[in-house]
């Protein structure tokens, strides 16, 4: 994380340099292939690091390696570091993400319906009717900019939510979703009758899991995380690429001065609207590996507040840096799913050792920051990141780790003054 | 000078090789028992996922603590409530099987996508054998979908449309809420003898699946009877203001108003149509009249006293046993219990989730088996009393409970804030029973499936 000090600013001649100089692994730079090797590292043992704590222990309630959270992490990663392609590099501030993600699930779960249980093409759909969409919105949406931009994109996602809760019922399923039905029969598989279709990869179950059980400890291996981890890291890969591009550059430079670029007489449409296709696509992608997770789509995933919540990813963990929407995805859905499930027994178990009216005045005084209450902590902690850490969780990372750098080099410097 | 050499990398990769190594004298663990999260030998873990937040978090509230009660009486804490008057005596308050009664809950924000969510989180990480709450139909038919696909028997809470148990039925899922036909064939004889059998209905309805099954429920049930229907209207469910929808029904040669409005919704529009005066109004020489086909307590509060004199269907309400007397046995003993506890009368959606917990517990004790397929065996077709509903059948066809039906009306001299609705008259089950391939139920083609076990 230490490599993206100059990314935030318009134009960031390090990247050129840094790929100059190297030339090396998979056309990327030194910095940018041990940023990717983080991330692979990360996601493929990321069973281990979300359960650090022995199951039965109390400290169990915020283990977090679950086969259905560590799907949403990687699932929201995607989303968000698509969004940030659009809001991170050409600053626009799309507000109606979402929809493309709920075009994408909608496309996937009828590939599943009509077509093949098989993941594949329920994703490849999902990609292209977000990218189709994407393409409408975007030359609309695209004709302004800053708040009117943003409010037409709202204005879109608001609309293909309240189209998909009821005018559309027939092809949504409304309120009440879709879901693969034993009455459905994909005419690429032999189903018997009867039996409800699974999503698989060519027969593997999306659901099948292998649980490892070392000491107390207890890690479940669940091939739908696999299959997402795989698909979040080339789409991880992409996006530095796009990053690091002379396509990226031109982004960054509708952010910095659209004006300026107009009179070197370049047409910044062509690139924005690229740009707004390309974040739509990673977002078809997120809804189409949510179906391929859990064959279910509400239209509550198109809301506003959806779409809230990616830009809140974003800006949350670092907006236009590479990995700080990944962080910011994989904060938000943990306090969605960990904090929301503290109730106040669990907290009366916490502060038993106390004495009783203590213990009921602790209890009283944490409950409104977990459980229903892990808004207000989640709205604190987004308050505090933006006000004390502008660059997100990403300049938080950067500030620990130049702390170290100092006191090394304050180390070396009075070592060598002993000499 | 030293150079330290851990690098990230390197200490991730030392990491992996310690954890394969520790890893080797282990195995790995495939589920023997022959079903998802089979309990151990003390202990027994349910999921409740209720609304905490959204539109619904009051009903979620609600039923957040009577799940809970259910939970004490299952361990043999308070009084027992219900487990004293149930008539299947299976339960000795020992918890279930002899293992202690565990829960764990969730916020399922009235959003299938994170009901899904929730559900799935208890089911993988905490080990619940059974999922129950939920204040939506939406959120019922999509956590009904999963627990279907992963072998988890679901106990649905609120959920009034007909899907739930009609084309959208699994077999691992149980209704004991009543739904929108029984609503429509309810309060259909209540309306002929109030308002006479040649009134003209105008329907508002709220733009979603519950919406249509209530419409359509009540308009075939007020048909039968005589009733023509003017015209009905979609109302969207996010509207807060329904004067535009009012407006054009005193001219509509309507002069009953149908409200297929639940909650926020429903407060709402009778709001609105009361201050356009339609109560007061005359039209086709009666008296104009408001009906709402699904009450609660919880939404007459919201209406204040526009909500005196309106008609509507419940499945439970706390004075049933002090009204009608010993038929309704159970509802005095868990309305002590509760408010002894919580210090107020419970809610019907609060009633319903204790009463499914409770019958989860006693179809497993009597199964002898926490295996789903097992589970399912023992509820089906299975009928019990002293439950606060009188005589009730869980039938086996569509896994729906049949029970009698309460008609109320908005009270005109509340005592108090938990007195705002006063009971009609209770429409027996007979003429609410309908068979299991009504077309109101997805018709023919409308089946349970198998039941699943998981792995």
């Amino acid at each position: 994380m230490t490599d993206q000090t100059t990314q935030t600013g318009a134009i960031a001649p390090q990247a050129d340099r840094s790929r100059a100089a190297s030339g090396g692994f998979l056309g990327l730079g030194f910095r940018d292939f041990r940023l990717l090797m983080i991330v692979v590292a990360l996601t493929l043992l990321a069973p281990f690091l979300l359960n650090p704590f022995p199951e039965g222990s109390a400290m169990a309630q915020f283990n977090a390696g679950y086969p259905d959270l560590m799907q949403r992490f990687v699932i929201f990663g995607i989303f968000a570091i698509g969004f940030n392609i659009l809001f991170g590099l050409t600053g626009y501030l799309s507000f109606g993400h979402a929809a493309f993600l709920g075009v994408g699930s909608y496309a996937a779960i009828w590939m599943m319906k009509l077509v093949t249980t098989n993941i594949i093409p329920g994703i490849i759909a999902s990609i292209i009717f977000a990218a189709l969409f994407a393409v409408v919105v975007g030359f609309i949406s695209l004709r302004r900019s800053g708040i009117y931009f943003s409010i037409l994109t709202l204005a879109f996602a608001q609309m293909s939510y309240a189209l998909a809760y009821s005018v559309l019922t027939p092809i949504t399923g409304g309120e009440t979703g879709l879901q693969i039905k034993s009455t459905d029969r994909p005419f690429l598989d032999n189903l018997e009758p009867g039996q409800i279709g699974r999503a698989n990869l060519f027969g593997i179950d999306m659901r099948a899991s292998q649980i490892l059980e070392v000491g107390g400890w207890q890690f479940t291996f669940n091939v739908g995380y696999y299959v997402c981890a795989v698909v979040m890291i080339l789409a991880f890969y992409m996006a530095i690429r796009i990053f690091r591009s002379p396509f990226g550059m031109m982004l960054r430079a509708v952010k910095s001065n659209q004006q300026r670029m107009n009179y070197t007489g370049l047409s910044p449409k062509p690139y924005t609207l690229a740009a707004f296709v390309i974040s739509g696509m990673y977002a078809g992608l997120a809804g189409g590996l949510m179906v391929a997770m859990d064959t279910q789509v509400g239209p509550e995933r198109m809301f506003w507040t959806a779409s809230g919540e990616v830009v809140l990813m974003t800006i949350l963990g670092g907006a236009g840096t590479l990995i700080g929407p990944v962080l910011g995805a994989g904060f938000i859905k943990y306090f969605e799913n960990i904090v929301s499930k503290i109730n106040s027994d669990i907290l009366h178990g916490w502060f038993a050792f106390l004495p009783d009216g203590l213990e009921d005045f602790m209890v009283a005084i944490v409950y409104p920051f977990v459980g229903k209450g892990w808004h207000l902590t989640l709205g604190l902690m987004f308050m505090a990141v933006v006000i004390f850490l502008p660059g997100g969780l990403v300049e938080g990372g950067q500030r620990i780790a130049r702390l170290f750098r100092r006191r090394k080099a304050a180390d070396g410097a009075t070592k060598s003054a002993a000499e | 000078m030293s150079k330290s050499t851990f690098t990230r990398r390197g200490v991730l990769r030392t990491g992996a090789v310690a954890g394969a190594g520790l890893a080797l004298p282990t195995y790995l663990r495939a589920q023997d028992s022959g079903f998802t999260n089979a309990p151990g030998p003390d202990s027994v873990t349910l999921g409740f996922s209720v609304p905490l937040s959204g539109p619904y978090a009051d009903e979620g509230a609600d039923e957040l603590r009577a799940l809970e009660l259910a939970v004490e009486h299952l361990n043999g804490e308070g009084d027992g409530g219900m487990l004293q008057t149930f008539s299947s005596k299976a339960l000795d308050g020992t918890g279930i099987l002899g293992r202690r009664v565990e829960y764990v809950s969730g916020d399922d924000q009235t959003k299938s996508d994170v009901a899904r969510a929730t559900a799935r989180s208890m089911i993988e990480k905490d080990g619940a054998i059974m999922i129950t709450g939920g204040s939506s139909s939406g959120t019922a038919v999509a956590v009904q979908a999963l627990c279907q696909e992963v072998g988890i028997i679901f106990m649905a809470g609120l959920t009034h449309a007909n899907d739930t148990t009609g084309k959208d039925r699994k077999a691992n899922g149980f209704r004991h809420f009543f739904n929108s036909y029984m609503s429509g064939a309810a309060l259909a004889p209540i309306l002929a003898s109030q308002y006479g059998t040649d009134r003209r209905a105008y329907h508002l309805t709220a733009d979603y699946n519950w919406g249509y099954t209530t419409e359509e429920a009540i308009r075939a049930s007020t048909e039968a009877m005589g009733w023509e229907t003017v015209n009905s209207v979609l109302t969207p469910l996010t509207q807060t203001d329904f004067s535009s929808y009012i407006a054009p029904v005193l001219n509509s040669g309507a002069d009953v108003l149908v409200l297929n409005h639940y909650g926020g919704n429903m407060v709402n529009s009778l709001t609105n149509a009361v201050q356009f005066g339609l109560r007061e109004a005359s039209a086709n020489g009666k008296q104009f009249e408001i009906v709402v086909p699904l009450y609660s307590e919880l939404m007459a509060r919201g209406a204040g006293p526009n909500i005196k004199g309106i008609l509507g269907s419940q499945n439970w309400d706390w004075k049933l046993e002090n009204e009608l007397g010993a038929k309704y046995s159970g509802t005095n003993a868990f309305v002590q219990s509760f408010g002894t506890k919580y210090g107020f009368p419970p809610s019907q959606a609060a009633h319903t989730c204790y009463v499914q917990t409770l019958l989860y517990a006693d179809a497993v004790t009597r199964a002898g088996s926490f295996a789903p397929c097992a589970v399912v065996e023992a509820l089906k077709d299975f009928e019990f009393d002293g439950l606060g509903n009188g005589p009730t059948l869980y039938r086996g066809d569509d896994h729906q409970c049949f029970k009698d039906v309460v008609v109320v009306r908005g009270k005109e001299n509340p005592e108090n804030e938990f007195d705002l609705v006063e009971i009609v008259e209770v429409t027996p089950v007979d003429q609410v029973t309908y068979p299991p391939d009504h077309p109101q139920f997805g018709g023919a083609e409308a089946t349970l499936g198998t039941c699943n076990n998981g792995a």
